[in-house]
């Protein structure tokens, strides 16, 4: 595991705090498999934090334990400073979970689906009508909350399970892929609710996703592969280690372009399309290359390193190679969860 | 991070009869289900009416001179019966479209006892099917029954046990069964040949041993024999319909008396009540 130090123990007065997850040689095995394999990190209290990888990356299976929904067989994990394993109940009320999969009644009313959580989730009576009232209004349901959920779009089911893993004020909001089978818009509107409890209510989220640009509104991001933790740090963080940004120049004659900027000190490789310049802010340094250079050029491409290329770089391979259709893999892993 | 609303509810108390409205919370959620789709309501009666009607008529040709005492009559408590215990396993049941639909997840990583849950549910699913078993009694006057206000009364609470019992029984099924396909199995293999077998269709006496054996392992014998003995109570039967169609079980020659079977049917819903609960507390 890179070891991105400040990252790992999260930054400046977070750390006076106590850590809202903390996680320490947390391993999960199956028979033979280790599914989770001897994983540590923290999160501070109002952090966003992203868990990203592939499907049976381990993802799934580090939260459910975090959920208490499946029991460590090896190491430890505290929420908001108590034992998953042993305070199951301490750590439930502190929880608010979003799955993959909706679940949902939708043959009762929004409301009375929030009214049946905040029951459960020991809502101090007095307080049901207004947090029920709140947190619709955090997501924009509150017009809909007599409404069947049988008569809810899929998008606004999502929200309303953000609205409803919010209602009884948790110290951790859970995500576990929390975008599947939504479209683009939808997940732009789903970010934003979550963005909002963080703001409006201090939640720290914790999120796993297999999508790039969903992992990039985090404040940190752990990458997960074959149930190690092989990278951790922030978005730019992460970015850095790849390096600097790349420009590509196509010129009339790559030689003495190459040439030119060696000459000037510049960090050049001639590639197959044309010569290659590693810079630091490659955009903003365009018109200085083309300067030295000197004219004949025909094309220029900006490459800024994405997570796509850090996780390229971790895991030696593309995070949408072993992509499974996901909603059938949302519901067989249910299945399987709910058979243990 | 503005405007921290009210009170955080992650302090150390719990709310006083947190498990107690939890068990409220998951029973009247049965109740708005059960209240929410009629066609449920109206065609779970159909089932019963054919029973009741065309088994009803057809026997009555068969069964002879009984006194002026109709088959019908003798089938009645019996289809009551059918109809909670029907209504009992399949809301209970229910269970493996929460689990399918992802609604089973959402109740068991609450921060409650599974005791909880299953209590809810149960009482829930019972009190669904005794309301059920008693829209039944509108059909007494069709066909002869005479029902008293405290014969009313019996009949839902014996409707109650019974269905509780049944219910209990449906939940921890529901615990051992994942995929809806197992629901298909377990009407066919338990609910029916239980209601066959249980004396709601015919009488228990005179039967050849094999059957005899069956009916008195059949827990239900015992729930469906105390309500025919008080609707049989308050009818008036001669004396030569009441030896042809015996209301009570007998076990190696001995007559039941009501409060024995009750105490049956209640040591058999506390074994699967306490199985449903250790059936829904696993966890890997």
């Amino acid at each position: 595991m890179v070891e991105l130090d400040r990252a790992e123990t999260g930054t400046g007065d977070r750390e006076l705090a106590p850590a809202a997850v903390e996680v320490e040689h947390l391993t999960k095995s199956f028979g033979a498999t280790r599914a989770v394999n001897g994983v540590s990190f923290r999160v501070a209290p109002g952090e966003i934090f992203a868990f990203l990888g592939p499907n049976g990356a381990g993802k799934s299976t580090t939260i459910n334990m975090l959920c208490t929904l499946a029991a460590p067989t090896g190491g430890t994990a505290r929420i908001d400073g108590y034992d998953v394993a042993t305070q199951p109940n301490d750590v439930r009320r502190r929880i608010g979970l979003v799955f993959q999969e909706q679940t949902l009644d939708d043959q009762l009313t929004a409301e009375e689906n929030l009214r049946f959580h905040a029951v459960l989730y020991g809502v101090p009576h007095a307080d049901r009508r207004a947090r029920i009232t709140r947190v619709l209004e955090l997501v924009k349901l509150s017009d809909r909350a007599g409404d069947l959920v049988s008569t809810f779009s899929g998008g606004m089911a999502r929200r309303l399970e953000i609205a409803r893993g919010m209602l009884h004020t948790p110290a951790v909001l859970f995500l576990d892929e929390p975008t599947i089978g939504l479209d683009p818009q939808t997940r732009a509107l789903m970010w934003d609710d979550v963005s909002t409890m963080r703001t409006e209510e201090g939640v720290t989220v914790f999120l796993t996703t297999h999508y790039m640009d969903e992992a990039e509104i985090a404040d940190r991001i752990a990458i997960i592969d074959h149930g190690v933790i092989v990278a951790l740090g922030t978005p730019e963080e992460l970015k850095a280690v790849i390096g600097a940004d790349t420009v590509d120049l196509h010129t009339d004659d790559d030689d003495r372009a190459l040439a030119g900027l060696r000459e000037a000190g510049e960090r050049v490789e001639r590639v197959a399309e044309g010569v290659r310049v590693f810079t630091a802010d490659g955009e903003a340094r365009v018109p200085r290359l083309l300067e030295l250079v000197g004219g004949g050029v025909t094309s220029v491409h900006v490459h800024r390193p994405t997570l796509e290329d850090v996780f390229l770089h971790y895991t030696g391979r593309e995070i949408r190679e072993d992509e499974a259709p996901a909603p059938l893999t949302g519901r067989a892993r249910a299945r399987r969860a709910h058979r243990r | 991070m503005s405007a921290i609303p009210a009170t955080r509810a992650h302090g150390p108390t719990v709310p006083r009869w947190h498990e107690l409205r939890t068990v409220g919370m998951v029973w009247e959620r049965e109740l708005i289900r059960f209240e929410r789709n009629r066609t449920r309501i109206v065609t779970s009666l159909s089932q019963p009416l054919l029973f009741l009607f065309v088994l009803g008529y057809g026997m009555s040709t068969l069964v002879g001179s009984t006194g002026g005492f109709d088959f019908k009559k003798f089938l009645f408590p019996g289809i009551v019966s059918m109809s909670v215990v029907s209504t009992a396993i399949f809301s209970a049941i229910s269970i493996v479209w929460d689990r399918e639909f992802g609604f089973l997840r959402e109740m068991l990583v609450a921060p409650v006892s599974r005791a909880s849950l299953v209590t809810g549910k149960t009482l829930g699913g019972a009190t669904v099917a005794a309301v059920q078993g008693t829209i039944m009694l509108v059909l007494a006057p069709l066909i002869g029954v005479h029902l008293t206000v405290a014969l009313v009364f019996e009949v839902i609470g014996l409707e109650l046990v019974m269905a509780v019992a049944l219910t209990a029984f449906g939940v921890f099924v529901a615990s051992r069964i994942s995929r809806i396909e197992g629901f298909q199995v377990v009407m066919q293999l338990v609910l029916f040949p239980m209601l066959f077998l249980s004396g709601a269709l015919f009488p228990l006496s005179g039967l050849p041993t094999w059957l005899s054996v069956l009916t008195r392992l059949n827990p239900l014998t015992y729930a469906v024999a105390p309500l025919r003995q008080v609707v049989f109570a308050v009818q008036h039967v001669p004396p030569v319909a009441a030896a042809r169609f015996s209301a009570t079980v007998t076990l190696f020659g001995y007559t039941l008396p009501v409060w024995l079977e009750l105490v049956m049917v209640a040591a058999f819903a506390g074994v699967f009540f306490t199985l449903a609960i250790q059936g829904f507390s696993r966890r890997d």
